[in-house]
C-alpha cells in the first residue's frame, strides 16, 4: 500500500487496522485501513457522508471504535479518552471552528500549553515562586508561539472578534502549541475565499516543515487537496476505495463514480480510452 | 526572603482592611446599629455563597441550583458543632466532623489516584466505590471520635473560655466547608456528565432533599438539638464582621489565585467549548469536579458563617425557592465576574433588607419584593450582561504580558507571511 513511501522502512507513526464504528443500525466507518508514516502530508476525501470526521473522531477518542485497532506510535489507543489522547502527540482542529470565543487569543494558546503547566494546583493557590517563574515562562513561550504565526500583535483580542481565516489560523497555531507528532485537519479551508486558501496552502507547507510534523486533513476543495497532499485516501459509504497519489486519484473510475456518479465514470474512462487510443 | 507585592495587591489588601476598619469605627461609635451590622455581615456571607456559585456557573459555565444545598449543609453542621460545644459542654461534634471529613478526605484522594488508572471506568461505579468509602471512614470516625471525645474536651477547656469558643467556632466553619465539599464531590460525580439544563435540574433535586432532611432532621437524622421543622435555636453568635470579612478576602484572593492560573484557564476552557477543551488535552470531567467541589466549599464556608450571625437556623431559610438568590446575584452583578459579585451581594443585603425595609411605609414592607424585581428587571434591560459584565478590579484581572517580538534564532526567523 505504502511501497513508494521513501520512509517506509520506518514504523508508521499512525496505523489504523479493520477500524469500524456503527451508530445502532448504521455502519457510518466500515473496516477502513490506514497508514502515516512520519512526515506524511495526507487527505481524507469523499463525498459527504462517507464518513470521513467520524474516523477522525475515532482516532482523537471522542467516539469508542466498534471494531478494529488504532495503533499511534506503536501504541492502542482506541477508546482511550480525547484528553489523553492529546497529550499522547495527536492534535485536531474542527470543521466548524472550534475555538475558546470569548478569551483572548494569547488565552486560547495558553490552555493547549495546560498539560505542560510546570506547576500544580497549590503552587498557583499560594502564588509561590514556582508559579511566578512557571506562568512566566509559559506566557512567554506562548508569545513566542503566536509569533511564529504572526499573531503576536493581536494576543490581547477575543477570539470571537478576529476575522475568519485568523480564526482558522490561531485554531490550527493552538493545535500545534502543544507540540503534536500528528495533526488531524477537519476542513480547514472550509468557508474560505480563493485568496485565503491560498493562505493556507502556504501555511500547511510552513507547518509541517516547521514543526516537522505529519499532516492528516479533510478537505472538499479539491485545489487545495491536490495542491497539499502528497497521498489521497478517498472514503465513500464508510468505506476506503481508493488511495494513491493526487492524478492517480483523479483518473481513478471509482473516486469519480462516488463523487459524480457511475454514468461520468464510465464517460470518464472512454474519454480516456480515447486520448490513448 | 521578601516576597514583592504587586501595586493592584497592596491596593486591594489596603482597600479591604480601610473598608473593614471603618465599618468596624461606624459600628462601635453606633452610627451603624445592630440592624445595619446585621445586614452587612449577611452580605459578606452572600458574596462568599455567590463567588462559589460564580465559579460554577459563571467561570465552569455548570448550572447549578444545588448551590443552596451546600450552604444549607455548612450552616446546620457548623451550627451542630458550636451547639454542642457550648450547650452540652461536649466536643463529641467537633471531634467526630474532624476525623469523618479528614478520613473520608485522605481516602477520596487515594481513590482517586488509584482509579485514574482504570480505562473507561463508569462514573456510577466510581461513585458506588466512592460512597461505599466514605461511608465506613464515617462510621470508623464515630466509633473512633468517642472514645477520644473526652481527651479533647479536656484540652479545649485548658484554654480561657471565650477563646475555647472562637476556636471551636472557626475549626466548625472550615470543616462545615469541608464536608459541603466532599458532598458535592459524591453527588457531582454521577450527574457531572449531564448537560447543563439537566445539571441544573439534578443539583435542583438536591436542593429539595437537602430541605426535606433538615425538616427532619430530629426524627429522620437523629439529631434532636436540630428541632426539625421547629428551627434550631442557641447557636453561639460567634460571626463578628471580622470574620466575614477575614473569610471574604481569603475566598476571593483564593478564587482569584487559582482562575489566574492555567488551571482557572482550564475551567474556563469547559464554559468557552467542551469539545474543543477535550481536544486540547483539558480533563474536562476533573475541571468541572474541581469547580463544583470549590464552589460547594464556599457554600458551606459561607453557610456555617450564616449560621452563627442569627444564632438561629429554619429549614425555610433553605427553601429551594431562595435558592435562586445567589444566582440572582451574580447575574445581576456579571457572569464570571468576581468584582461585580461582591458588589452585587453587598447591594442585594443592602437594598432588599435594609433600604427597603425601612423606606417603605409601615405595613408595605413586604413590597419590597415586588420593588425589588422591578429593580432587576430594569437593570438587566439595561445591561444585560449584568452590572460589571466581565469588568475586574486590576487586582482581580489577568494581567497579559507586553507583545514579544519572536526570538531572533535562524530557525525562528521562517514567519508565515500575515495575510488579510
Amino acid at each position: 500500500m505504502t511501497g513508494t513511501n521513501p520512509s517506509a522502512a520506518n514504523d508508521p507513526l499512525l496505523k489504523v487496522t479493520d477500524l469500524s464504528k456503527n451508530f445502532g443500525g448504521l455502519r457510518a466507518v466500515n473496516r477502513i485501513n490506514l497508514e502515516l508514516f512520519p512526515g506524511d502530508l495526507a487527505g481524507l476525501i469523499g463525498p459527504n457522508g462517507a464518513g470521513k470526521t467520524t474516523a477522525f473522531n475515532l482516532i482523537t477518542g471522542v467516539y469508542y471504535p466498534t471494531e478494529g485497532q488504532i495503533n499511534f506510535k506503536g501504541q492502542d489507543i482506541g477508546g482511550l479518552a480525547p484528553h489523553v489522547i492529546n497529550q499522547m502527540g495527536i492534535a485536531r482542529t474542527f470543521q466548524n471552528i472550534r475555538l475558546f470565543p470569548s478569551l483572548t487569543v494569547l488565552e486560547n494558546v495558553c490552555i493547549a500549553y495546560h498539560s505542560h503547566a510546570g506547576y500544580s494546583m497549590q503552587d498557583a493557590i499560594l502564588r509561590n515562586n514556582k508559579f511566578e517563574v512557571q506562568e512566566k515562562e509559559l506566557l512567554e513561550k506562548a508569545q513566542d508561539f503566536l509569533g511564529i504565526f504572526n499573531m503576536q500583535d493581536r494576543q490581547g483580542e477575543i477570539a470571537r472578534n478576529l476575522p475568519y481565516g485568523q480564526q482558522r489560523r490561531l485554531e490550527i497555531a493552538r493545535a500545534l502549541a502543544a507540540d503534536p507528532q500528528l495533526l488531524l485537519l477537519d476542513e480547514p479551508a472550509a468557508g474560505m475565499n480563493p485568496n485565503e486558501s491560498i493562505a493556507l496552502m502556504d501555511l500547511i507547507h510552513f507547518i509541517r516543515d516547521r514543526f516537522k510534523l505529519t499532516i492528516l486533513l479533510i478537505e472538499h476543495q479539491m485545489r487545495v487537496v491536490m495542491g497539499v497532499c502528497e497521498k489521497i485516501t478517498v472514503m465513500d459509504f464508510g468505506e476506503v476505495i481508493a488511495y494513491g497519489k493526487p492524478d492517480e486519484i483523479q483518473s481513478d473510475p471509482r473516486v469519480i463514480e462516488a463523487y459524480l456518479g457511475r454514468g461520468a465514470a464510465e464517460l470518464s474512462e472512454k474519454l480516456q480510452r480515447s486520448k490513448t487510443q | 526572603m521578601t516576597k514583592k507585592f504587586s501595586k493592584s495587591t497592596l491596593w486591594f489588601l489596603g482597600a479591604s482592611i480601610l473598608a473593614y476598619a471603618v465599618l468596624e469605627i461606624l459600628i462601635s461609635t453606633q452610627i451603624l446599629n445592630t440592624f445595619w451590622n446585621t445586614i452587612i455581615r449577611i452580605g459578606g456571607v452572600m458574596a462568599i455563597v455567590s463567588i462559589g456559585l460564580n465559579l460554577i456557573y459563571g467561570f465552569n459555565g455548570q448550572f447549578s441550583l444545588g448551590q443552596w444545598g451546600f450552604y444549607a449543609i455548612g450552616a446546620y453542621a457548623a451550627a451542630d458543632v458550636t451547639y454542642r460545644w457550648s450547650i452540652n459542654k461536649s466536643a463529641d461534634g467537633l471531634v467526630v466532623l474532624f476525623l469523618a471529613t479528614t478520613l473520608s478526605g485522605i481516602v477520596i484522594l487515594w481513590l482517586r489516584k488509584k482509579l485514574a488508572n482504570i480505562r473507561g471506568l463508569d462514573p456510577l461505579s466510581a461513585f458506588t466505590i466512592y460512597l461505599a468509602a466514605t461511608i465506613i471512614m464515617s462510621a470508623l470516625a464515630w466509633w473512633v471520635g468517642i472514645a477520644v471525645t473526652p481527651a479533647v474536651t479536656g484540652a479545649l477547656n485548658i484554654l480561657p473560655a471565650p477563646v475555647a469558643m472562637q476556636v471551636v467556632f472557626v475549626i466548625a466553619v472550615l470543616l462545615s466547608a469541608i464536608l459541603a465539599a466532599e458532598i458535592s464531590f459524591l453527588f457531582g460525580l454521577p450527574i457531572l456528565s449531564l448537560g447543563s439544563d439537566y445539571f441544573g435540574i439534578a443539583t435542583l433535586g438536591f436542593s429539595i432533599i437537602v430541605k426535606i432532611l433538615l425538616d427532619n432532621s430530629d426524627t429522620l437524622l437523629g439529631f434532636v438539638e436540630m428541632k426539625g421543622a421547629r428551627g434550631m435555636v442557641g447557636i453561639p453568635k460567634e460571626t463578628s464582621l471580622f470574620w466575614v470579612f477575614f473569610f471574604l478576602v481569603v475566598s476571593v484572593v483564593l478564587v482569584r489565585n487559582l482562575l489566574r492560573s492555567s488551571y482557572g484557564r482550564a475551567i474556563i476552557s469547559v464554559r468557552e467549548d467542551e469539545i474543543a477543551a477535550k481536544a486540547m488535552g483539558i480533563d474536562i470531567a476533573e475541571y468541572k469536579i474541581l469547580a463544583f467541589v470549590l464552589g460547594s466549599f464556599l457554600a458551606g464556608l459561607a453557610g456555617g458563617l450564616y449560621a452563627h450571625i442569627n444564632g438561629f437556623l429554619h429549614p425555610n431559610t433553605f427553601n429551594f425557592i431562595k435558592s435562586f438568590d445567589p444566582m440572582i446575584i451574580i447575574v445581576f452583578g456579571g457572569l464570571g465576574s468576581i468584582t461585580g459579585t461582591v458588589f452585587a451581594a453587598f447591594a442585594w443585603a443592602l437594598i432588599l433588607e435594609g433600604v427597603l425595609r425601612l423606606f417603605l411605609p409601615q405595613g408595605f414592607e413586604t413590597w419590597r419584593f415586588v420593588v425589588y424585581p422591578l429593580l432587576l428587571l430594569v437593570t438587566m434591560l439595561l445591561r444585560p450582561k449584568g452590572i460589571f459584565g466581565e469588568y475586574e478590579i486590576p487586582f482581580l484581572r489577568q494581567i497579559l504580558p507586553p507583545i514579544r517580538k519572536p526570538a531572533e534564532t535562524p530557525e525562528n526567523n521562517s514567519t508565515v507571511e500575515a495575510q488579510s
